[in-house]
């Protein structure tokens, strides 16, 4: 039987095979050495659309899923609620199934969707200008050290401690190889920075999730004449003063929390902003708005010339294929929610998290790690492992807080969103009241 | 018109001198192989070039082409005008659009330069290889 | 039907698009004034005004299921509706990676056979699943070749060599890695000039980044002799497999001595490209660069599936385990291929860009008239006598409403028009677009002017791409 993703028959190709002036398709392989061609290919046999439905469906079901769980991790990836409108926008083909908007005639839907996100990320970090996206949190705040390298000229990047380890990790990996420094600082202690770095990276709400001072860090990295680069939580973003407003120079943050599955942590979307001096060291694509030859109001891809197809190089990035749908997805359940509905959700997820922090804090031997302002996580210190609990929580069907006891002792990164009943929180408090 | 008082390099720099010191532009034949120039990167005040190294970018849509310092000096003024609206490299290469000025180090540099009916001989064979 | 609106214009204050639960717990005291933020203005529209203003939307785009979409080097084949419906599988997506390996043993197995099938595939030894795009699965090679040779005290290698011919993340990559690069230029064939080649290969050599088939969409013949000429100088063969489609199932990369090798799920394994991503590009490697992979990989030990790092890891590239719901789709689709099935992708696809060549070679110059393999190449050079340039007839196929070709690309190719049908066009797709081709090439000719001022039938004309460069407008701005 043939494939239903080849048309062509074998009819069909006898005659296409005749008109190239060839008998076998082999002869159009004949520039391959022949000891290369028709390998042996250890592959299992395919399966037809009932069964692999099947199979996958069996795989699937091997995974513990957050629909039937209660979910407590957070920590860059939340599970929120995902309204209808969303995916029936995304599953349109006409979005799903375009390449890269090259051909601005025959691509005006996703240029404009892009455009309408670049402005929505604009409002949310309070900066000047967003690219149309990054592949998540950890790869943007690594383009965002790269980029505040090339603007500053220096060559030294430091990162608060209270940073999300794994972003460290990914700035470690895209810095190591590029001449430049990489340093870890403790918060707490007074950052003094020399006149040879490029930017101070923080996080806002930070890993633990408490608020630092973001103005104090952003006159910090100024008084050196180095850019502050925030990494921002989207939803803090909806409830709290904008990094822009504190007078951060680089913003970036994860998306994936904005209408996206978390999908076992990917596809996610980093989303990168900045002032709009900045513009021409941007990292990405950009959509601007034009005019037609008749003078009607149009999209284009724009400003270019920075990016590895035509600088090579001396590209800003290397970076290519991005995340368009998640960018999409993340800007159509911005408009779904608008302004309200985004706020409304955030002090869901305030209130909610605040509420479980002071229950669970009152059980015996345990204790919130930190007497700081907070939004919507918070570090909780158990009487006994974080690894031993939640193993005892996951077999009352919940799925506890992150393990942070590498970090704080015996400490527990919770999270709580508006998905969280008030009974899901009150079992928790229960279950975890056994230790 | 190619300005009979200019020097020009082969890769299409002009220098106007005035003693010891020179305007500095892209010629004609520059700006009309770059196309719509939407963007111009120059030096700042105070920086240091060399004759026939890197001065500038200057961008059209979809390319980036660089120039190179017509002779070794000092940049001393940048033309804000080629920044603000860079289509008037496009409209007057020669006149408004200059780009940059020089206090020039070695003014004997000059004589590895082409005058205009040299450059006008070294342009028309361009385009008559560019045809064929 | 066109859009003079963006969404603030239709936003009137007290609209919404969902409808939320209420708080169920008692409210706690908001933080103080000075924290919270008072001007977040953000577009509020209805939930019928949203759905039809992105139906709109979606109206203005041409997709893989509109037509015919032969952008060359971007492999724009038919996506499976099967893969859309088994990724949003709550097991798939309503997972989150930092939940104990135990409660996902279903995605790691998943990853497991994935990089059991890829190796397989490339004919490697041992694939990492993580970058998030062909050009994050370069970075991890030329990452990986970097800390191999560091590893082995070689530390004279910097320099990159990368074919004239290569895509610009190529020489971009190498660049952020700290590598000089050095272009190598191709011959009369479009094939690596070889003499050229052996002259710059030297100890100082790191590598070459050879695309295979070539983005002139051609086989170098070659092959042995540079594998041979490269590992002679002590440097790796590393692949870009951006364009594997027209060897799947046929050829193996292990088999021609590469060493690493990234692949694009995005694009030779049927996943879907979204306007731009997300993507996938996973990275295949030889024995010896098997502990650089970038962490994590999933092993397997006993009965259960785990994330490990590999001993000399060259690290992280993202904060999780790479695109995991792009790589369902493309575990789905090689499932459903079976080795049979990926040989016919291969030929199928091989077949219909010569079948194209070969009937459009009397229109359009062919610079390189021998055999291609996935996508041909024309350039503009006899329409350019009549002053129609590669632009115009790209715009101009958009009125008879087919996605142009990749346009300007390769740069070494003047006026390129790259054209890649891909396996999954029907014959008859093929002859119309074929027929569509020639009447552009008749009123090139004839009607010079129809080109210069297409395309005539789309929801805008000819963007003015000069005023949007001069006069960047990247955003709306709303205040409250």
């Amino acid at each position: 039987m043939s494939s239903p993703y080849v048309p062509n028959v074998d009819a069909d190709r006898q005659e296409m095979l005749k008109a190239i002036g060839v008998s076998t398709v082999d002869e159009l392989f004949k520039d391959v050495p022949k000891k290369f061609l028709n390998a042996e290919f250890k592959l299992p046999p395919p399966l037809s659309e009932l069964e692999l439905k099947e199979k996958l469906r069996q795989i699937a079901s091997k995974n513990v899923n957050t629909e039937e769980y209660a979910c407590f991790l957070g920590a860059g990836f939340y599970q929120h609620f995902i309204p209808s409108v969303i995916h029936h926008v995304t599953g349109r083909s006409e979005f799903y199934t375009a390449y890269t908007p090259y051909q601005a005639e025959a691509s005006q839907g996703t240029l404009q969707s892009i455009y309408e996100y670049q402005s929505m990320i604009c409002q949310l970090t309070g900066m000047e200008i967003s690219n149309a996206s990054m592949y998540e949190c950890g790869s943007a705040a690594a383009e965002a050290a790269l980029m505040a390298c090339r603007i500053t000229k220096r060559n030294k990047v430091v990162v608060l401690s209270t940073v999300n380890p794994r972003y460290y990790e990914v700035i470690s990996t895209y810095t190591r190889e590029h001449g430049i420094e990489l340093e870890r600082v403790d918060a707490a202690s007074a950052v003094k920075l020399g006149q040879d770095y490029a930017c101070l990276i923080v996080q806002y709400p930070t890993f633990l999730g408490y608020f630092e001072d973001l103005g104090s860090s952003v006159q910090t990295a100024h008084e050196s004449g180095a850019l502050l680069v925030a990494i921002a939580s989207p939803f803090a973003l909806a409830m709290y003063k904008s990094p822009g407003s504190y007078g951060a120079d680089i913003v970036v943050g994860e998306g994936q929390a904005l209408g996206n599955p978390m999908s076992f942590g990917g596809p996610g979307l980093g989303f990168f902003a900045c002032r709009n001096e900045y513009l021409r060291q941007m990292p990405g694509r950009l959509v601007g708005k034009t005019v037609d030859s008749d003078g009607q109001p149009g999209f284009v891809l724009t400003i270019s010339t920075r990016e590895q197809h035509i600088k090579r190089e001396r590209a800003t990035s290397n970076i290519c294929t991005n995340e368009g749908l998640v960018a999409l997805a993340t800007m159509v359940y911005i408009a779904t929610l608008g302004e309200q509905g985004l706020r409304h959700v955030a002090e869901l997820c305030y209130h909610k998290a605040h509420y479980a922090e002071k229950e669970l804090s009152k059980l015996k031997g345990y204790s919130s790690a930190f007497n700081k302002p907070f939004f919507n996580e918070f570090v909780l210190r158990c009487p006994r492992e974080p690894r031993l609990i939640n193993e005892a929580l996951f077999e009352q069907k919940i799925i506890g807080g992150l393990d942070i006891s590498n970090i704080i002792p015996n400490g527990m990164l919770i999270c709580v969103t508006e998905v969280n009943t008030k009974a899901d929180i009150d079992r928790l408090v229960k279950a975890a009241a056994r230790f | 018109m190619t300005p009979k008082n200019y020097k020009f390099t082969k890769e299409h720099e002009w220098i106007c001198p005035d003693g010891n010191k020179g305007t500095v532009g892209i010629t004609d034949y520059a700006q009309h192989e770059l196309g719509d120039i939407v963007y111009v990167d120059l030096p700042s005040p105070g920086a240091k070039v060399a004759q026939f190294k890197r001065m500038c970018e200057i961008e059209s849509v979809k390319a980036v082409a660089e120039f190179f310092a017509p002779a070794s000096g000092t940049i001393t003024e940048v033309n804000q005008a080629a920044i603000d609206e860079p289509k008037i490299i496009n409209e007057d290469p020669y006149g408004k659009a200059w780009l940059v000025k020089i206090e020039i180090s070695d003014p004997a540099e000059l004589n590895n330069l082409m005058n205009s009916d040299q450059y006008d001989v070294y342009t028309a064979k361009l385009t008559k290889e560019m045809k064929e | 039907m066109r859009h003079h609106y963006v969404l603030p214009d239709i936003s009137k204050p007290g609209k919404i698009g969902c409808s939320l639960p209420a708080l169920d717990v008692p409210a706690s005291d908001l933080p103080s004034k000075d924290a919270l933020r008072q001007d977040l203005a953000l577009p509020q529209v209805s939930e019928v005004e949203l759905i039809r203003y992105f139906t709109d939307l979606s109206r203005l785009n041409y997709g893989l299921d509109t037509g015919f979409y032969p952008l060359g080097s971007c492999t724009m084949k038919y996506n499976p509706k099967l893969h859309e419906d088994v990724a949003v599988l709550s097991g798939f997506t309503s997972v989150h990676p930092y939940q104990p390996d135990k409660s996902v043993q279903g995605a790691l197995q998943l990853m497991f056979e994935l990089q059991g099938l890829l190796t397989e595939i490339t004919g490697m030894n041992m694939t990492s699943l993580s970058p998030m795009g062909g050009a994050q699965g370069e970075l991890a090679n030329i990452l990986m070749l970097k800390a191999y040779f560091r590893d082995k005290k070689d530390l004279k290698r910097k320099r990159i060599l990368v074919p004239d011919t290569a895509h610009g993340t190529n020489p971009a990559t190498a660049a952020m890695c700290g590598f000089e690069i050095t272009a190598v230029p191709s011959d009369a064939d479009g094939n690596l000039d070889l003499e050229k080649l052996k002259s710059m290969l030297n100890d100082e050599v790191i590598a070459i980044t050879l695309t295979m088939p070539t983005t002139l969409g051609l086989f170098d013949p070659h092959i042995e002799e540079i594998n041979q000429l490269v590992h002679k100088c002590g440097a790796l063969l590393c692949g870009d497999g951006a364009n594997l489609n027209s060897l799947i199932g046929k050829v193996k990369f292990g088999d021609m001595g590469f060493d690493c090798v990234q692949l694009n799920l995005h694009k030779t394994f049927s996943t879907p490209h979204g306007g731009g991503g997300p993507g996938s590009g996973p990275v295949c490697v030889k024995e010896h660069l098997a502990d650089f992979l970038p962490s994590p990989i999933v092993a397997k030990q006993g009965d259960a599936y785990t994330f490990m790092t590999p001993s000399k890891s060259v690290g992280r590239l993202g904060s999780a385990y790479g695109n995991f719901g792009v790589i369902v789709k493309a575990y789905a689709y090689i499932l459903s291929l079976g080795a049979a099935g990926m040989k016919q992708v291969s030929e199928n696809a091989v077949i219909n860009a010569n079948y194209i060549k070969e009937k459009l070679k009397d229109s359009y110059y062919l610079p390189y008239d021998r055999t291609c393999m996935h996508e041909v190449i024309f350039a503009e050079k006899w329409q350019k006598a009549v002053g129609i340039s590669t632009m115009d007839v790209a715009k101009r196929l958009l009125d008879y409403g087919f996605h142009p070709p990749t346009v300007y690309f390769p740069l070494v190719v003047e006026g390129a028009l790259m054209i890649e049908p891909t396996e999954t066009e029907s014959k008859e797709t093929l002859d119309a677009f074929i027929e569509a081709m020639k009447t552009i090439a008749k009123e090139a000719k004839e009607n010079p002017d129809i080109l210069h001022s297409a395309p005539h039938n789309t929801p805008v004309k000819r963007l003015d791409e000069v005023a949007a460069a001069r006069k960047p407008d990247l955003r709306w701005k709303m205040t409250k």
